[in-house]
Formats: C-alpha cells, sequence, structure tokens
C-alpha cells in the first residue's frame, strides 16, 4: 500500500489551474435571494408605484390640496363622489376639497415622517449602540442606563403633551418621533455588537494591532448593517402608524396639511353621511403601504440571514 | 435475516440556492448486535443518512428508496408511527447531549416520561428503573443525583444520562451521531468503553457515526465509508484499514498522524471536498482522486461485491491500486 | 537542539485570572478569581514548535491569548527577544511586537471577516503597520502570500463564504505570515477542519516554517497531531503545566500519570492495535477552576494519589534529560 507522491503532486497541479470566478459578496448573494421572494418583489414594487404616485400625482389633477370647490361642497354626498368628469377623481371631502390630491399630500407627510424617523434611528441608534458595545464596561453600563431611562417615559402622554405647549406642527411630530425612535435601535445593535466582538475576526484585528475605531467602522459596521436595514425597514410602518395615530386623535399636523392619519380620522367621522369613499381611498393607501413595508423587511431578513430559513 | 436492510436511500434538500443530493443510492445491512461504523468528512451524507432511517429530515428534505426493519418498510412512515419506533426499537444519541435533554426538567422526570409513556409503567417502578439505568452507565449515586437537572452534570456525564436515557426501551438499534466529538479525549475513552460494555450486556446492534478513524478502530465490526453522498466502501474494519480497495480510505489512512509513530511527512488528499449543490456527473471523489481513468468522470462506478463480503465503488481494479 | 539556538520568547511564572461575579451580587461586591492560568513558565528559540496540549479548561487558549496580551496577565514576565516585557510595553513597542507575533485560530470561517474580499483581510496586517505602502505593491504581497499558502492569486476578489474550511484556513495563515513574523500563535488550527484537510494544513505550516523560519506555538487537543508538528510539548492540567518534554520522549516515556491516561485515551486508528490497546480510564470529571484542589491539581483523578499531595504542589522537576515533570511519584 504505497502512495505515489508524484502523482498527488501533478493531481495537485491539475486542480489548482482551474477558472477564475469572481467574487460573490454577501450582499450580491442577499439580493439574489431578495429577488426570489415574490412577496417582497411585489411589495417593493407596489412600494414603488406609491412613491412615484406622490411625487407626480399632483401633476394630473385639476385641483390642489387646499382649493374648495365650492359646488361639490354645497351637496357632498351627491356632488362630491369620485368621478372623472369633475375632475375627483377621489371624490371630495366633507369641506369639498378635492381628496385626490389631500390623498398626495398626506402620502407625502406620512411616507416622511417614517423616513426621518428611521433615518434617525439607524445613524444614531447604529453609532450609540456599537460604541457602547464595543467599549463595554462602564461606557456601556452609562450609555446603556440613559437608554432605559429615555425609554420609560411614556412617550406618547410626552408627545401630546408637547403638542399641547407648543401648538400642532409636523416638526413637532418630526422632533418627538426622531428623539425616540433610535432607543430600540441602538439596544439591538448593541446587542449584535456584543456578540460580534468575541468573533475571532474581531479577535485578530485586535491582535494585529488595529484601532478601535477601525475595527468599529471596518469590521463591526458592516456586519451588523443587515440587521440595521431590517431593522429599519419595520420602523418605518411603525414611524407612519404613531404619527397617523396622533393625527387621528386630532393633533397632528396642521390644516390644511394633512397625512394620512388625519384623513382617514375625517372620513371616520363622515361615515355616516354615505361618504364612504373619504374612508376608504386613504385607508387602502395606509393599509397597502403597511404591509409592503413588512412584507420588504421579511424579505431583507430572510435574504440577509438565510440561516433562519 | 438482518435486523435493519437500507436500500437505495437517496436524501435530497429543496433550497433556495438549488436542490442539494445529500445522499445518493446508500445501501447496507446490520445484523443484530452488530457495530457498524460509518466515515465520512462533513458533508458526505453519513447524518442525513441515519436522519432519514429516523425520520428527523428537516422539512426541505425528502427521503426515497427503502428501509426495513426487522423486515417492515420503517422510510416515510407517518409521525405517530415513528414515534413508537424511534423510543422503542430505534433510538438515537447526538454530538451535544443537550439536544436530547430539556434543560428545564430534572433527569428524573425526563427517563421516567419514557418508561411511563411508551412501557406503561407506574411512576415508582419507572424511577427504580431510571435509577437502575443510571447506575448502568456509571453515573455515581445515581438514586441522590438522579433528581438534578441537566445543567448540573459535566458535559461527559451529560452524554452517559443521554445514553441511559436512549437504552431505556430496550431498542435492538442504537444510533450515535458523533457521541464524542465534542468531548476530551479521556471522557471519549469512557465513553466508548462504557457503549461497548453496555452493547454487550444488552445485545444492542450500534450505527456509529464519526469522522474519527480511530474511534471506528477501536469499536466496530463493519465501516462504510461515504464520500459527496455515496458509499464508497464497505466491509470489514480489520480487512479496511489492512488492505483498502478504494483511493479515498487510502488518503484517508495516510493522512491522518498517528500517536504510536513518529511523524514522517502526512500524505495528503489534494483539493477540497466536494460542493454539495454541484456535484460531478460520476465519481464525487474524482476530482481528487490520482488514480482516476477516464470514465470517471461521467459516469458513477457502481457499489459492487467483492471477497469477504466487501464491496466498493471505483473504476480502477483492485490491484492497479497498490 | 535547543541551545545553541536564538532565544525569542521566555515565559516566567505566568498567570491569568478571571472575575467571577456571583450571580445577583452587588456591583461593589468582591468578584471571585478564577485562576485560568497558574504559573506557568517556558521558552521558545527560533525555528522551534512548542506543542501545548491539555484538555478543555487547561487553560491552554487563555495561555495563548495572554501571550499576545489580548487578555491581561495577573503576574509573571513574558520576555520578548530577550530584552522587552510583553506585559508592560506601552503602546507603541506593544504595536511594534504585535506585527512580529501573529495568530491563526480555530474556526476558519469566524476568524475571516465575512463582508470582507480575502485580498482585504490579507492585506488587513501590512496597511495596518505600514500604511505607507503604495496599492502595488501591497497588491503583490498579498498575491505573493496567497500563492504561498497554496492558493491561487486570481481569487483575491472572491469573499471567504466561498471557499471550504481547509481554504480559509489558509488565508488565515497567508493573514497571518504577510508580515514575516517571528512567531505564529495556531490555537487549535486544524480541529474544525475534515480529516483530509487536517493533514493539507498540517503539511503547510511545517513547509511554510521550514522555509521562512519562524516559531510556532502550536495549541491542540489532539495528541497525535501535536506529535506530528511539534520539537517539544508542554501538557497543561487546570492551568498548571504538569510535564515539558522533546516530542518523542513524551510518548516513549511519559512521566506524569495524567499524560499517560492521555496518551492512552487517544484511539489509534488500526483495529489490531486499538482493539487491544490498555486505555487508562480516569475517574471522575475535570475539578472547578474556581475551587482547584490543594497541592497538585490532579491528585482528585490520580490513580497514584498519596497523602503527600494534597500537602504539597509537586515542582516541575528533571526527570530524563530535557524532559520535565511535576509529580511526587513521577514514572
Amino acid at each position: 500500500m504505497y502512495i505515489d507522491n508524484k502523482k498527488v503532486q501533478d493531481l495537485a497541479d491539475r486542480l489548482s489551474s482551474s477558472a477564475e470566478i469572481q467574487g460573490r459578496s454577501l450582499w450580491q448573494d442577499a439580493r439574489h435571494r431578495f429577488l426570489k421572494n415574490k412577496a417582497a418583489m411585489i411589495s417593493l414594487i407596489t412600494l414603488t408605484i406609491i412613491v412615484i404616485f406622490s411625487i407626480t400625482g399632483s401633476a394630473i389633477s385639476p385641483w390642489n390640496f387646499e382649493e374648495i370647490d365650492w359646488d361639490a361642497m354645497s351637496d357632498v354626498p351627491t356632488l362630491g363622489v369620485p368621478s372623472i368628469q369633475s375632475g375627483h377623481y377621489f371624490g371630495t371631502d366633507a369641506l369639498g376639497r378635492d381628496l385626490y390630491s389631500r390623498v398626495i399630500q398626506g402620502t407625502q407627510i406620512s411616507l416622511m415622517v417614517g423616513l426621518i424617523g428611521s433615518f434617525i434611528a439607524v445613524i444614531v441608534g447604529t453609532l450609540y449602540g456599537a460604541t457602547a458595545g464595543y467599549l463595554g464596561g462602564r461606557i456601556d453600563g452609562v450609555m446603556m442606563r440613559t437608554v432605559d431611562i429615555l425609554m420609560a417615559i411614556p412617550f406618547m402622554f410626552v408627545l401630546i403633551l408637547l403638542m399641547v405647549m407648543f401648538g400642532r406642527s409636523i416638526y413637532m411630530i418630526f422632533i418627538g418621533i426622531g428623539l425616540l425612535s433610535w432607543l430600540d435601535m441602538s439596544r439591538i445593535i448593541r446587542g449584535q455588537t456584543l456578540s460580534l466582538k468575541n468573533k475571532e475576526f474581531i479577535e485578530a484585528a485586535v491582535a494585529t494591532g488595529v484601532k478601535p475605531l477601525t475595527i468599529i467602522t471596518r469590521h463591526i459596521v458592516p456586519n451588523v448593517l443587515g440587521i440595521v436595514v431590517v431593522y429599519a425597514t419595520l420602523l418605518i410602518p411603525g414611524m407612519i402608524m404613531t404619527e397617523s395615530f396622533i393625527s387621528f386623535l386630532g393633533l397632528g399636523v396642521q390644516e390644511p396639511q394633512t397625512s394620512w392619519g388625519a384623513l382617514i380620522n375625517e372620513g371616520a367621522k363622515t361615515i355616516q353621511h354615505g361618504t364612504l369613499w373619504q374612508l376608504l381611498f386613504p385607508l387602502s393607501f395606509f393599509i397597502v403601504t403597511l404591509l409592503s413595508f413588512f412584507f420588504i423587511g421579511d424579505g431583507l431578513r430572510d435574504a440577509l440571514d438565510p440561516k433562519d430559513r | 435475516m438482518s435486523l435493519l436492510e437500507v436500500k437505495d436511500l437517496s436524501v435530497r434538500f429543496d433550497t433556495l440556492d438549488g436542490r442539494v443530493n445529500a445522499v445518493n443510492g446508500v445501501s447496507f445491512n446490520l445484523d443484530a448486535g452488530e457495530t457498524l461504523g460509518i466515515v465520512g468528512e462533513s458533508g458526505s451524507g453519513k447524518t442525513q443518512s441515519v436522519f432519514a432511517l429516523m425520520g428527523l429530515l428537516a422539512r426541505n428534505g425528502h427521503a426515497s428508496g427503502s428501509i426495513k426493519y426487522d423486515g417492515a418498510e420503517i422510510l416515510n412512515l407517518s409521525e405517530a408511527e415513528l414515534n413508537k419506533i424511534r423510543a422503542e426499537k430505534i433510538s438515537m444519541i447526538f454530538q451535544d447531549p443537550m439536544t436530547s435533554l430539556n434543560p428545564y426538567m430534572r433527569v428524573s422526570k425526563q427517563l421516567t416520561e419514557v418508561l411511563i409513556h411508551h412501557k406503561g409503567l407506574s411512576r415508582k417502578d419507572a424511577l427504580a428503573e431510571s435509577i437502575h439505568m443510571l447506575d448502568a452507565v456509571r453515573i455515581p449515586q445515581a438514586a441522590k443525583r438522579v433528581h438534578l437537572y441537566p445543567h448540573e452534570f459535566s458535559g461527559g456525564m451529560r452524554q452517559r444520562i443521554v445514553i441511559a436515557m436512549s437504552l431505556l426501551c430496550r431498542p435492538k438499534l442504537l444510533i450515535a451521531d458523533e457521541p464524542t466529538t465534542a468531548l476530551d479525549v479521556t471522557v471519549q475513552a469512557q465513553i466508548m468503553a462504557l457503549l461497548s460494555d453496555l452493547q454487550k450486556e444488552f445485545g444492542t446492534a450500534i450505527i456509529l457515526i464519526t469522522h474519527d478513524l480511530g474511534v471506528i478502530a477501536g469499536s466496530s465490526d463493519n465501516m462504510l465509508v461515504m464520500y459527496g453522498g455515496r458509499v464508497m466502501e464497505y466491509g470489514n474494519i480489520e480487512d479496511i484499514f489492512a488492505h483498502p480497495a478504494h483511493p479515498y480510505t487510502m488518503g484517508l489512512l495516510h493522512a491522518i498522524p498517528r500517536i504510536d509513530h513518529q511523524g514522517t511527512e502526512l500524505v495528503t488528499i489534494p483539493g477540497n471536498p466536494p460542493n454539495m449543490l454541484r456535484l460531478p456527473k460520476g465519481c464525487p471523489f474524482e476530482p481528487r482522486c490520482c488514480y482516476a481513468v477516464k470514465d470517471c468522470k461521467s459516469i458513477m462506478p457502481e457499489l459492487t461485491a467483492q471477497q469477504n463480503n466487501r464491496s466498493r465503488a471505483c473504476h480502477s481494479s483492485v490491484e492497479s491500486l497498490l | 537542539m535547543s541551545e545553541h539556538r536564538k532565544q525569542i520568547l521566555s515565559v516566567e511564572n505566568l498567570s491569568v485570572e478571571f472575575d467571577i461575579f456571583a450571580k445577583g451580587a452587588m456591583p461593589w461586591t468582591k468578584p471571585d478569581k478564577l485562576k485560568a492560568v497558574d504559573g506557568v513558565s517556558f521558552e521558545l528559540s527560533e525555528a522551534e514548535t512548542l506543542g501545548v496540549v491539555g484538555e478543555s479548561g487547561c487553560g491552554k487558549s487563555t495561555l495563548a491569548r495572554a501571550i499576545i496580551r489580548l487578555l491581561p496577565a495577573a503576574t509573571g514576565k513574558i520576555v520578548w527577544m530577550g530584552e522587552q516585557d510583553v506585559l508592560t510595553a506601552n503602546a507603541r513597542s506593544l504595536h511594534k511586537i504585535r506585527s512580529n507575533m501573529q495568530m491563526i485560530y480555530q474556526d476558519p470561517l469566524a476568524s475571516l471577516n465575512p463582508r470582507m474580499t480575502i485580498g482585504q483581510i490579507i492585506a488587513e496586517p501590512l496597511t495596518t503597520h505600514y500604511p505607507e505602502t503604495t496599492k502595488a505593491e501591497v497588491k503583490a504581497k498579498v498575491n505573493e502570500m496567497i500563492e504561498k499558502v497554496g492558493l491561487l492569486s486570481n481569487q483575491v476578489n472572491r469573499y471567504p463564504h466561498e471557499f471550504s474550511g481547509g481554504q480559509c484556513q489558509r488565508i488565515g495563515i497567508a493573514r497571518a505570515l504577510i508580515l514575516k513574523p517571528k512567531l505564529i500563535i495556531c490555537d487549535e488550527p486544524v480541529s474544525a477542519l475534515d480529516v483530509s484537510v487536517q493533514a493539507q494544513v498540517i503539511n503547510l505550516l511545517m513547509e511554510l516554517q521550514k522555509e521562512m523560519g519562524m516559531s510556532l506555538i502550536f495549541i491542540a487537543h489532539d495528541l497525535s497531531v501535536v506529535r506530528h508538528i511539534s520539537t517539544r510539548i508542554m501538557v497543561l492540567y487546570l492551568g498548571n503545566v504538569v510535564e515539558v518534554s522533546v516530542a518523542n520522549n513524551l510518548y516513549v516515556n511519559p512521566g506524569h500519570p495524567y499524560t499517560q491516561a492521555l496518551i492512552s485515551a487517544v484511539p489509534i486508528p488500526d483495529p489490531a492495535v486499538e482493539k487491544n490497546k490498555k486505555v487508562i480510564l480516569l475517574e471522575g470529571d475535570l475539578p472547578s477552576p474556581m475551587n482547584p484542589p490543594s497541592g497538585c491539581v490532579f491528585r482528585t483523578r490520580c490513580p497514584k494519589a498519596q497523602q503527600l499531595c494534597a500537602i504539597q504542589k509537586p515542582a516541575l522537576l528533571e526527570y530524563t534529560s530535557d524532559h520535565f515533570v511535576a509529580c511526587h511519584f513521577a514514572g
């Protein structure tokens, strides 16, 4: 029983001349998997259409969102119904304003609230969480207890108080949501960082002498980015819902501006007059968008973390 | 008649990245009281073949072929029927004992439940039997320690508890999937000695899955060498170690350093284990084989019977490998 | 054979302790101490391979991390190149020492950042220590290393998950070698690999050592592998050195009862030998390092233990030439 060393060598040489394949990063892999996920892709397309609609939709409407159609206002249940001829594609609201234009306006505001809220969450939350997690020890303790304290404040109550004190304004909502949205994110990122910190590649970087800031930006942040993206996608509907809730209470955006929550509120109020469209149009936009975000978030999670399949 | 007859067993998984043929046409027989060692590297399909046998495949897995236990077909049975077989006729121990132990339940409860459920024993009898079994696997002060929780035992002790649990219903077949891989050598020696004693006592047949040829050498009667989801070679253990008849087996035996020999350079098997998503059409070992002939690339060699109850799957003749 | 070679590392009486906080304790209560490494001393010469063996919990990985100062040491000295103490070195000299001391890890995939290409991974030590290196030089060096470890240089743009375990370990080796260090600490470098690939990696390490002349500290629990690669071997038990010897002596004539049991327990891949082998089975389990036995740490499981063992801790004494054993009743 003897193995010919030369034969082994020849074979090794033959193996090493196989063709080159360009690398495929984990991001590319994830994109590949995401593209295969039907629910997520349909949601993404739907969402894109909604975004495009909110930007360009007003071009085809003869009315703008604050103009009052005095004719329609005189008899909203009959003259304010959705119709192509009158130019009120989605009908009018109780004051005779064009609902189509108002839904576009509401979509813009609601999406903006969602995006700005999660943008703040991503930037502040990621850096805060990664720093606390990586440095650890006493600094970590102080940073995370601060988060605990902020979280213990009844957020909705404070926000409503702020509204009452400083008057209703969309900026107030941005500030309120922005102040609180990053708390959960920072906790999640800290947890992720703690588990990454014990990975051998971080240890290898430390042993090589790479500086802490470089380790955070080069080794930690890229590896938590997947979680960040997923969580941010799931955060947006939460933000939209918070804003809608406040607007539904009648505290959110200032008239004549509007948002989905405010529109749904108005629609619900006038439902007994037989003007069902006033509720249905904003409500269906609201539901479709939220569902899309959830499906996209789900799809992203499956794509970025294939182990959970 | 053999205790277990596996014929042409295949297992495939449908994943998002494509179909994975984890096991391809594996056949073997196992007699009562025999120990069969299955060796192979990670991804060789050794674990998935016994998972199919136990009905433990992941949801996207599908098994085909035939597995007969005592003459009765057991592949793809319903969950209820499998449950009965799993506890009473075939049991399994895993690499990580905590896979089979509930961390929130006292050991006594976990052991007695099996007996009460499957054997209809009274609580008192079941406890007595459990303690007796823990004694059999040499857990000191079993009567006292039976009431502890799993985390209060060391890794080696936990594996003993799992072994005791798997033998409670006196199954005729025990499947051990890398039972000592997570343990230290000295503990491994204890567990392997224990298994062979218990086998003598209860007459259980054992399928021992491992990547460690040393462990197989010390405990098995026959061995099955797997690579890329296929059987490469099967036969009596002394025979195979003395006269391996497949290039892969030969390579493996040369590639491991031995503690009883001063080192010379190890002869390696070049290349890397196959990608199960893209298995070659012919022999899976062909890209790494230095005896490959023309047919190897395109035609999978059949597993053919040889003398002395051995079989091998290779196009090259035994003589040409010497 | 080590006398006339230059000594590069000398570890004296090194101890590493961990603070263990009792569950539910107040933040100001004093933590318990867990001695993971207890007074370990050894020397390492140029181009020598020191094998460190022991079972899980014996402190071998802790020792490795203390040497490279990833973990703080409680007491002791680690003298680098006969002049500088690693433990007291300031940030700048530590940085310099670390360029000469690299590490290879157990889990090949976990030791590589999944978001970086292997080119970037291998280049990292170089760009960290010599940021002035030009891109072309980095590329040339990386390619040189990749080919040295038996991979192809056209694969620099691929990512770790596209490689098998053995290939990932080669990448780890290339990263460790790019600065041409004087010492490489290998922490269980082959235990996560398949048998057929283990041999490739062991051979590669031995070849590279022959070519580049670095020293290795090779940590493993597999005694056969350690025997194959090491020139000297140190056996640890519960943070203590129980035996140090020139590789062959340890296996032919082990002096410490623990080493004897350990060697006898290693399965031999040969049924004729294995089935007739006499195994010394150790009783009981590893004692808790929180509360180690008095005197000799091995006495609770030792077949030779007597009263003396509980009272007096045995010193590491010469047993045969170049072979030291810490046991009152060695042999």
